[in-house]
């Protein structure tokens, strides 16, 4: 991504004259780890605990490799976001859908595992959870003006946390599961058997899951920096200006659309397991 | 009215101590307030900076229960009744002298920052076209009252000292973002950034942007952007190749230094020459 004035521009690393920074001066103030007395610690325990409980739900699920389909036989097409794009041959079989040309036959484990890593990996390098976990998890800090206690930091700057910097490449396979995700969706409104169209919960839910993947993403910090944030002279940019302009608002509630999208994906999974399983049976709206 | 009891950290380079003043509760005050009749009462020898008390010079900020605040700022009933205000001064910076410590750090890395090199004027006279929609991006960050909270909460050099030899910190970071946006600006800052102002230091836990008195919003638009142009430079293979195969032809230094409209001027006239290892180098 070159932008305007990177054929004019001057690297201006060399041309830093350094001036010495003092170090090493008496801080004030006690030596304690924090003065404050507020409930500091709610935040990081509440994060730390939501997001321990997804993974260990999310994991439970992937393994569980069976009910994460609903074929037409029993009610409509529902299928768990867990496990979309359903790769293996096992779909094949529990949905009865003719999708087999992406199917891989030898493959007896979940396909959830097939599929994990790209969401995973959007979510893990996002500029929110990063936040989220590096206060919750790795305490660095936990909470503003609460001291980290690591002996030392480095930041993002070394191996592994560097990775954190391809962000964006995740962004676009987001974006292709994002598509599926909204077939899905779309599937969902085909009614049992002769292929006519109606809404039932599953159908709800699904479209609910897909709509808010697309506004966590949309919402992305890498997303707007590509799709106007890299602009220097906005007038001669309207399209991408208005294009910021659009998602700046979205970008700001970045972190309610990551957790409502978090939180919705493991309920449509919940959803579409106990519907598959029998134990519910999905209502039809309309 | 009942008593406010505030407990104030006295001390200087030597050492320090909190000592508690009971004061006679006003309506409505401010903290300085308070601290103003503490002087006016029972310490007159108490040291606190302040100097417009309406939230615009940045001088008065120190950590009021605990987290950075503009003393002026706080109002005595919007902190916990019954408990006593315990004030004390920034951490990150060195002491002076009770509420006083020394924030020269913050200039010394403000005056690392490369200024605007502003591209050939678009008319003949010698003047430039810019609309609204050019400048309105740097103008939150224009808000900046220099407080130095969000350098005093950063966990960056809060907590690891060490790293101030090479850490703008979040307030330079908005004045980078403020230039590196800029329509005229030419000067390209991002390898400066990555390599000797410490921008991967920041891991965008937005301390800064919960202590700023302005609300700009410094992680979302100012550090988080600054980081995804490092990308673009630095870390995007993609990127890089596009630039390869676009540009073909790269051009030697010499030869961007000969016809670069300004290049960046240090603006450290003051600074002591650089000894010729060290990139910022710490001395003591
Ligand atoms: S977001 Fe970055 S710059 Fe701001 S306080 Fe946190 S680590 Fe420091
Ligand atoms: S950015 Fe905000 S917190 Fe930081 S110095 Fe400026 S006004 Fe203060
Ligand atoms: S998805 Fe959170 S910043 Fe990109
Ligand atoms: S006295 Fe000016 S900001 Fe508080």
């Amino acid at each position: 991504m070159s932008r305007e004035g990177d054929e004019l521009g001057v690297s201006t690393v060399e041309d830093l004259r350094p001036v010495p920074v003092m170090l090493g001066g008496v801080r004030g103030g006690p030596d304690a780890r924090t003065l404050r007395r507020d409930r500091w610690w709610g935040s990081p325990l509440v994060t730390a605990g939501f997001l321990s409980a997804f993974i260990v739900y999310s994991t439970w699920a992937v393994f569980q490799n069976s009910d994460y389909f609903v074929g037409a036989s029993a009610h409509r097409d529902l299928i768990s976001p867990f496990y979309s794009p359903c790769l293996t041959y096992s779909c094949g079989l529990a949905g009865g859908s003719g999708r087999g040309w992406l199917f891989i036959a030898w493959w007896t484990i979940s396909p959830g595992i097939l599929v994990l890593g790209g969401p995973l990996g959007f979510r893990l390098t996002c500029y929110y959870y990063r936040k989220a976990y590096y206060r919750s998890f790795w305490q660095s800090p936990p909470a503003c003006a609460v001291a980290d206690g690591h002996g030392s930091y480095s930041g993002e700057t070394r191996f592994p946390l560097i990775l954190q910097n391809i962000h964006r490449y995740f962004f676009f396979i987001a974006l292709i599961f994002n598509v599926i995700l909204t077939i899905d969706a779309v599937m969902a409104f085909r009614l049992p058997g002769d292929g006519g169209i109606g809404v039932s919960l599953g159908t709800v839910v699904l479209v609910i899951n897909a709509t808010l993947l697309w506004l966590y993403s949309a919402s992305c910090h890498a997303c707007r920096h590509m799709c106007g944030g890299n602009v220097k002279q906005f007038s001669k940019h309207p399209v991408r200006h208005r294009v910021w302009k659009f998602l700046t608002p979205l970008n700001a509630r970045h972190m309610q659309f990551a957790w409502a999208s978090l939180t919705f994906v493991a309920v449509a999974d919940i959803y579409v397991r106990l519907v598959a399983s029998g134990a519910f049976h999905d209502p039809k709206i309309f | 009215m009942a008593d406010v009891t505030m407990t104030v950290w006295r001390g200087d380079p030597s050492g320090g101590a909190f000592t508690d003043y009971v004061m006679p509760a006003v309506e409505g005050e401010v903290v300085l307030d308070v601290l103003h009749r503490i002087q006016a009462g029972p310490a007159p020898d108490l040291a606190c900076r302040w100097n417009c008390k309406a939230g615009k010079c940045g001088s008065c900020s120190a950590e009021i229960n605990g987290r950075p605040a503009l003393m002026c700022m706080t109002r005595v009933d919007e902190l916990p009744v019954g408990e006593p205000i315990v004030v004390a001064p920034m951490r990150t910076f060195p002491i002076i002298r009770d509420l006083v410590t020394d924030v020269s750090f913050n200039y010394t890395m403000a005056r690392q920052v490369p200024p605007l090199a502003p591209r050939a004027p678009d008319a003949p006279d010698g003047t430039y076209r810019m609309m609204q929609i050019d400048v309105e991006r740097g103008q939150e960050f224009r808000k900046c009252i220099e407080c130095f909270m969000c350098q005093d909460v950063c966990h960056v050099i809060r907590d690891h000292e060490e790293n101030k030899t090479q850490y703008a910190g979040p307030r330079m970071f908005i004045r980078f973002m403020e230039l590196e946006s800029h329509p005229l600006d030419t000067n390209d800052r991002r390898e400066l950034l990555r390599q000797k102002m410490g921008l991967g230091m920041c891991n965008i836990t937005k301390c800064c942007t919960e202590v700023c008195p302005e609300h700009i919003k410094i992680t979302d638009n100012a550090i988080i952007p600054l980081k995804e142009r490092v990308v673009d430079s630095a870390y995007d293979p993609v990127a890089w190749l596009g630039r390869k195969i676009l540009r073909r032809t790269k051009r030697s230094a010499a030869e961007a230094d000969a016809d670069a409209p300004a290049k960046t001027h240090p603006t450290s006239a003051d600074g002591p020459t650089p000894t010729p290892t060290a990139g910022i180098a710490a001395s003591s």
